[in-house]
């Protein structure tokens, strides 16, 4: 579904921050992307949807190979990988249900969405993704006036609403406090499921990304250093990516609280 | 899934509005329609001679035109001694209304100053912001006579107004936390403005009297429209004379003086902060 | 450094090193040397006979002036209002002027920094540094006297102001938010719309309101120069030296500033 190959991103600083990264993810296939700071993992999710210009490489969505496109053509592309952001980014002085509906951007003219005249269908849509997070009363608060964990959640109806094939996460959880952040994980790995969409997920929690992955990708300097499971993340793998450091309790505290089931509120 | 709630059944296929900056309708409505007849009311009783603007346009086409051949000699010798009044009045009536206006600040502060002190500053503060330099310049034009001291005690009066007010909105805002550490000492009045407040205020103090010189001058190149003295005198008869070329030349000066000493205030304040 | 031992043999802690000191003294100095030079010029320009008589004249001005004409007052209405209009519509048509230069002149949204970004900066300062009072000389003299004239001195001027405080308003906004609508597929225009504009349009509610007030105030005196409003009243009340007139008329002025300024912060202090 999702392919890149020999993907190289030299900024103009002359910082490499992704050498020749080759990479497949299949349909459906929720993957973490994980590695310490500055080992490209923002770049190398920034690339694929090219909010930063890859040097060399491809990138295939589909059938459709996307460093070349003009920007009509990479628009359209963009409908279909969702992006779901470290700070929400949600447009702070907007309302909720605005905030989602600017996920249909791609999808209606300037002027319609300039007037807020988007297809009932998309409103609908809107309404339906809102009741989903538990968020339907808060559509026409602004956004500055939620917490970090509904802000996430209008920022994921925000990515679904373009009624993605990919979802790109950067870092969902880095701004919340523990128990939020398996809410919002959690909440990401169902509405994947639900939906049979792929994603890849960076984030720096190497624990809660075990308890909701397939798949774990860690990335070192800007190449691939680990492509697994996430139970063969042993120490000696997570030392390989992250340098040395006594991993015993982070890979423990997995097999401890996987337990607990919470509801989304 | 399950089955949608009632309070989602409740709103599917209904139409979403953006929720309105003003909620109640008739005051929306109000607004918008007071806005709409006082825009009507005041376009239409602004007379354009629309014959005499056409006119015009050559003229302006002709003035845009002299700003590529400027004339700076024809009425050099002017244009120098009005540029050097304004440059003058400038440097005094800054160094002038800079030093008067620290005192002055420091007194409408009001977490430094008694109260009497604070609304005496407050009221000098206040009248010299309300009067515009132009209205000030008038007046003392009439009490001092024609020249350049009109200017400066008008550009000097101006900066206390400007510079006080900022000054001791500063000191109000500044942290407690230091000055009361330096007041703990057992240091004296002076001495806890020395030490406890002045190192606050002085980066900011710095750049805004660097702001305040850059508009004294701007300022300056008008007083002469009044007679009080400065390279406006110059730029009137130009206008008047139709003399576009050496109106250019002056605009051009004026502009690149505003430009240098804005690179040099920029400078400057990127180095006492 | 600092620390230095004195004759005696003692360290001693100053706060600047001897050379240190002896640059900042000359540099007083030098201050103090162009300071009195400018002073000598101005003094030498300066009929000081009148100076020893001015508050003897002062004074005289002060009974003259006093009561102001309270009936003048029914003459000044229309001024008043044309005043009013040519600040409001002066600042509407430099909002309207200034928001495309705001754009073209912020470095992350102009579409060539090389080339549209010097011109865009160059209307910038040059409307920013001439007064509206030059302004309206130049317009009187190219499109004759009149409010119309005062509209669009007004205007000129206030397009650099408001260009150079919204340009920095558009550098300053959240990069994250405008990623965010771009990566949802959407066209340059509507990531402006949505992730631009929100950003910066209390910034530019604020502007305007501040700018408006500092109009009320330049538009009463562009009369001075003919440009209408109340300062054609000013002016023509000045040569005649009807005193009496003068003062009501600086009070009416006065007034407008007061309420001007009243006005834009509440309004301020709403948005913010």
């Amino acid at each position: 579904m999702l392919r890149l190959e020999k993907l190289v991103k030299t900024y103009r600083t002359g910082d490499q921050a992704l050498k020749s990264v080759d990479m497949e993810v299949p349909k459906g296939q929720v993957l973490a992307l994980i590695g310490p700071s500055g080992a490209g993992k923002s770049t190398l999710i920034r690339c694929i949807n090219r909010l930063v210009e890859p040097s060399s490489g491809k990138v295939w969505l589909g059938d459709t190979e996307l460093t070349h496109l003009g920007a009509g053509a990479l628009r359209r592309e963009r409908r279909r990988m969702g992006m779901i952001f470290q700070e929400y980014a949600l447009v702070e002085r907007l309302t909720v249900m605005e905030n989602v509906l600017s996920g249909r951007l791609g999808y209606v003219g300037f002027w319609r969405s300039f007037a807020r005249r988007f297809p009932q269908s998309d409103v609908d849509e809107a309404f339906r993704l809102l009741d989903r997070v538990g968020l339907l009363a808060m559509a026409d608060k602004r956004a500055d006036e939620l917490s970090g964990g509904q802000r996430q959640r209008v920022g994921i109806c925000r990515a679904l609403i373009q009624n993605p094939a990919l979802l790109l996460v950067d870092e969902p959880t880095a701004s919340l406090d523990p128990k939020t952040s398996r809410q919002i994980m959690r909440l990401i790995c169902e509405l994947c499921a639900e939906r049979g969409l792929a994603a890849i997920i960076n984030i720096h929690d190497v624990a809660l990304a075990q308890m909701f992955v397939s798949r774990v990708i860690g990335l070192r300097f800007g190449a691939i250093e680990f492509d697994g499971p996430p139970t063969a993340l042993t120490p000696d793998v997570l030392t390989r990516i992250y340098g040395e450091e006594d991993w015993q309790a982070t890979i423990q505290k997995v097999d401890d609280e996987d337990a607990p089931a919470e509801v989304v509120a | 899934m399950s089955a949608p709630s009632a309070e989602l059944q409740a709103v599917l296929g209904r139409r979403w509005r953006k929720p309105p900056l003003i909620r109640r309708t008739w005051l929306r409505w109000a607004l918008g329609l007071g806005a709409l007849v006082y825009l009507a009311a005041a376009i239409s009783s602004v007379e354009v001679n629309w014959s005499r603007v056409y006119e015009g346009l050559d003229r302006g086409g002709a003035f845009i035109m002299s700003f590529a051949r400027p004339d700076f000699v024809t009425r050099g010798s002017d244009i120098w001694d009005g540029l050097m009044e304004s440059l003058i009045m400038t440097v005094a009536a800054s160094v002038v209304g800079i030093a008067i206006s620290i005192p002055i600040g420091l007194g409408a502060a009001r977490n430094i100053a008694p109260l009497p002190v604070y609304l005496v500053c407050r009221g000098i503060v206040a009248l010299s912001r309300a009067l515009q330099e132009i209205i000030v310049a008038i007046l003392l034009v009439a009490i001092f006579g024609f020249g350049p001291l009109a200017g400066f005690l008008t550009l000097s009066f101006a900066t206390i107004g400007f510079l006080s007010k900022l000054l001791a909105e500063d000191i109000e805002a500044m942290d407690r936390s230091q000055a009361e550490a330096i007041r703990a000492t057992g240091s004296g009045w002076w001495q806890w403005i020395n030490y406890g407040v002045q190192p606050q205020v002085m980066p900011r103090l710095i750049g805004l009297s660097m702001y305040r010189i850059d508009i004294n001058f701007r300022e300056s190149a008008i007083l002469g429209l009044v007679g009080a003295g400065g390279i406006g005198a110059t730029l009137n008869t130009a206008f008047d004379r139709y003399e576009f070329d050496t109106a250019a030349a002056i605009l051009l000066l004026i502009i690149g003086i505003v430009m240098a000493l804005e690179y040099l205030s920029g400078v400057i304040r990127a180095r006492v902060q | 450094m600092p620390v230095v031992e004195n004759a005696a043999g003692n360290r001693v802690w100053m706060r600047r090193t001897t050379g240190q000191s002896m640059l900042r003294w000359f540099g007083w100095l030098l201050g103090v040397a162009v300071f009195v030079w400018c002073w000598n010029r101005i003094s030498d320009s300066t009929t000081w006979f009148f100076v020893w008589d001015a508050p003897r004249i002062a004074g005289d001005i002060l009974t003259r002036a006093t009561p102001p004409r309270w009936s003048y007052i029914d003459e000044l209405w229309l001024p008043i209002w044309d005043t009013l209009n040519i600040a409001t519509l002066g600042t509407i048509l430099a909002l309207i002027m200034a928001v495309p230069v705001a754009f073209l002149a912020a470095r992350n949204t102009t579409p060539s920094a090389r080339f549209v970004r010097p011109i865009a900066l160059l209307i910038i300062v040059s409307t920013r540094s001439i007064n509206s009072l030059i302004w309206a000389l130049l317009l009187i003299a190219i499109i004759g006297p009149g409010i119309f004239a005062g509209i669009l001195a007004i205007a000129i001027r206030s397009i650099g102001f408001c260009a150079k405080l919204l340009y920095e308003a558009i550098e300053e906004i959240d990069h994250t938010q405008v990623e965010a609508i771009s990566a949802t597929g959407a066209s340059r225009w509507q990531v402006m719309a949505y992730g631009i504009v929100p950003q910066i349009l209390p910034a530019f509610a604020g502007i305007s309101v501040f700018r408006w007030d500092i109009n009320i105030r330049e538009s009463t005196v562009l009369g001075l120069v003919g440009a209408g409003g109340i300062g054609l009243q000013l002016s023509g009340s000045l040569n005649t030296l009807a005193w009496p007139q003068v003062s009501l008329i600086l009070i009416v002025i006065l007034f407008a500033v007061i309420v001007s300024e009243w006005v834009s912060a509440k309004v301020r202090s709403a948005i913010i």
